[in-house]
């Protein structure tokens, strides 16, 4: 009797102790959802879900406390996505939170601009040059197309311009399209 | 002794179209009243333009310049007057403009001081970066920058392939160029070798093309070089892809995601050979090519073309019939339509075919696959192409990817052979370029993360910076009010009482100070 109990303590213990062993070993640093999520999330920072960037947006979604379909730059094809992920029903993007855009970069009207920085503290993604009383430009290829410079802009010399193709990042069309058009 | 040759899975035999164009010799085209060279003429970067609209140019002058390892240079193809450097509508599927130099020719063709190259003595590195100011880049259809294959891997190279099979019907460039030029070919292959330090050189040629192996065999013994074979391979297209001529002639199968460089063998087109001979004998950079015009004409013919000059100006030349609805740069398998018969010939273009409606009547409409497998056994790369269709179509990339989209070399045999006439070729392209796109987004979405990541790391940074010397500098205030206000010792209980004192302090003797100069002013006008 004594030496059963002995035992089954001595057991307890020594996979209690291996349990908590494994819980600190292998601990998941930051939470797999939320950067699951993030990696769908266009990593624009523009805000327009409500949340102030799209980690916290991505948070917000993986605690339910937010809507998959406020991220009007990710678009249609995003909302899919995440609906797959997250096994949540596809909805059409809320209209509240804006509509989707061709993507589109900021262009800074260099013979306009003051040199009053504040574009620069406005950009999410450091993608502006420029020092106070210096002329700023848009470094395009950073540029995530989030509009945030647009409004800080004293003499509004911020403009999206829409990223036209060109032959390198043209896009083949569906065949089906053309072969109907043809006949 | 016979050489043993292998072969390559799939492939299919349409009629080759070949006789016509190869009965005239390579034929000169006069100057064209303008050249119109685009800038972005093969893989990597647009080079940068380096002349501006009004400067004059001379032949051979360099006028857009390598932009990233990859990007290869440009040159005036002859001398004249720069009219401007504008976006023109590219020889590309999609009609869309990109930068292009516009040259008014003067007709004296007045070249650049141009002289052999003392090759064998210089760094491979700078006979890299000489052969890319060169502009010379892969003439098979690829048009990948040459200097970015002539460096010998690791372990060495054993052979080096030299690829004149030119296998896709209408297409006879390689064959002419091979018949009168092939002295100067086996001597740019014998400075491929050098380079690359490969044993030997095996030049590949469909063996319906019997006066170019008789010319090559011939200029071979005249020239009496080693490790040199000239070796007749069946005729069977796509034989004159590079990875499956390797196979025919060495009969190594590179694998998936590997390069053929990785198992001692490198290919290069007859046309390459030619053009770093003509650069490390003569000096002169990549100006022109041959290019066949064949199709709706009224003389099939080879020309050499001065790239920037319209394709309908050879064309014309060739007796371009009036029905005629489309020019395709390439040959019928793999070649693209383009978008006017304006666009300039580039280093791309290895064949202008003609298009009529009679010539190439509209496709049959795309009937169901019903899954005969007919492409598969066509795949010279043994694909799956009716899986990669299924998903293709479906937009399942991934699916797509998984079956090996990106092996697939758009040779267009499935689309040959496929009974319900799905045009393959184009869902595999569509499908390329979305995967292509997806990838870049997702690059930029990650770069966009971390760069936002970083900038509120650094504002965090900045803030706490701030903070800390904020504090530094009351303690020294502080230290500072209490030195001079020992006498006050209720300030010493309270750091915030001493820093009003001390400010007080300052301002009375501001004022104190502002008051004598003032009574000073008031003195001065009296």
């Amino acid at each position: 009797m004594l030496a059963a109990l002995l035992t089954m303590t001595l057991l307890a213990l020594l996979i209690g102790a291996a349990l908590g062993f494994a819980a600190v070993k292998f601990r998941v640093e930051g939470d797999p959802l939320v950067d699951k999520i993030d990696a769908i999330l266009p990593q624009t920072q523009c805000g327009q879900c409500g949340f102030p960037g799209c980690k916290p947006y991505a948070t917000a979604i993986a605690n339910g406390e937010a809507e998959i379909n406020q991220c009007p730059p990710g678009g249609e094809e995003g909302i899919r996505k995440l609906a797959d992920l997250l096994g949540r029903e596809f909805k059409p993007l809320n209209a509240e939170h804006g509509a989707e855009k061709p993507k589109a970069v900021a262009y800074i009207d260099e013979s306009t601009c003051i040199g009053c920085t504040l574009c620069i503290q406005a950009c999410p993604v450091d993608a502006i040059v420029g020092a106070a009383k210096q002329m700023h430009t848009i470094v395009a290829p950073l540029c995530t197309g989030c509009e945030l410079c647009v409004a800080p802009c004293p003499v509004d010399c911020i403009t999206m311009e829409t990223v036209t193709d060109t032959a390198t990042t043209w896009k083949w069309p569906y065949p089906v399209i053309s072969i109907r058009a043809a006949h | 002794m016979l050489r043993q040759l292998f072969r390559f899975h799939g492939g299919v035999k349409p009629a080759t179209h070949k006789t016509d164009s190869t009965r005239l010799p390579i034929g000169r085209v006069p100057l064209p009243a303008e050249l119109i060279v685009p800038l972005h003429q093969n893989v990597g970067g647009t080079p940068y333009p380096l002349v501006a609209a009004g400067e004059s140019v001379l032949k051979g002058q360099r006028i857009g310049a390598a932009e990233d390892p990859f990007s290869s240079a440009v040159h005036a193809p002859t001398s004249g007057r720069v009219i401007a450097v504008e976006p023109c509508v590219l020889p590309h599927s999609s009609g869309l403009r990109g930068l292009c130099v516009r040259i008014e020719p003067d007709g004296a063709e007045r070249w650049i001081e141009t002289a052999a190259l003392a090759w064998r003595s210089l760094d491979p590195d700078e006979l890299r970066d000489a052969i890319r100011d060169a502009g010379i880049v892969g003439l098979g259809g690829a048009v990948f920058p040459s200097h970015r294959k002539l460096r010998s891997g690791k372990g060495g190279l054993d052979t080096l392939v030299i690829n004149g099979a030119e296998c896709e019907p209408f297409i006879t460039c390689d064959d002419m160029q091979m018949r009168e030029h092939a002295a100067q070919i086996l001597r740019g292959a014998t400075v491929i070798q050098q380079m690359l330090g490969a044993r030997q050189v095996l030049v590949g040629i469909e063996d319906n093309k019997p006066e170019a192996i008789a010319a090559m065999n011939a200029a071979l013994q005249a020239a009496a070089l080693q490790n040199i074979e000239i070796v007749a391979v069946p005729t069977r297209y796509p034989t004159g892809g590079a990875k499956q001529l390797i196979r025919i002639l060495t009969g190594i199968e590179v694998p998936h995601g590997k390069r053929s460089t990785q198992f001692g063998v490198q290919c290069f087109n007859t046309g390459t050979a030619w053009a770093i001979a003509d650069f490390v004998e003569n000096g002169r950079p990549l100006l022109s090519r041959i290019v066949t015009v064949a199709g709706n004409v009224e003389q099939p013919r080879n020309y050499e073309v001065l790239f920037g000059t319209p394709m309908s100006h050879v064309a014309e030349l060739a007796g371009m019939q009036p029905d005629t609805d489309r020019f395709i740069m390439g040959g019928p398998m793999m070649g693209f339509r383009m978008p006017n018969f304006d666009v300039p010939v580039v280093k791309a273009t290895n064949c202008i075919l003609v298009g009529s409606p009679a010539l190439f009547p509209s496709p049959r409409p795309e009937m169901p696959c019903i899954r005969c497998g007919e492409c598969a056994r066509a795949c010279p790369t043994d694909l799956q192409p009716f899986e990669m269709y299924w998903h293709a179509r479906a937009k399942n990339f991934g699916k797509a990817q998984e079956y090996h989209l990106f092996d697939c070399i758009e040779c267009g045999c499935c689309a040959y052979v496929c009974p319900s006439s799905i045009p393959l070729v184009d869902y595999f392209r569509f499908a390329k370029s979305e995967v292509w796109a997806r990838e870049q987004q997702k690059n930029a979405a990650d770069s966009a993360r971390v760069r936002f990541d970083f900038r509120n790391e650094r504002i965090e940074r900045e803030k706490q910076e701030k903070a800390e010397k904020l504090a530094a500098k009351t303690a020294a205030a502080r230290a500072a009010a209490q030195s001079t206000q020992e006498t006050a010792p209720a300030a010493e209980d309270d750091p915030k009482k001493a820093l009003i004192a001390a400010a007080m302090a300052r301002a009375k003797a501001q004022r104190e100070a502002q008051a004598q100069t003032d009574a000073a002013q008031d003195k001065k006008p009296e």
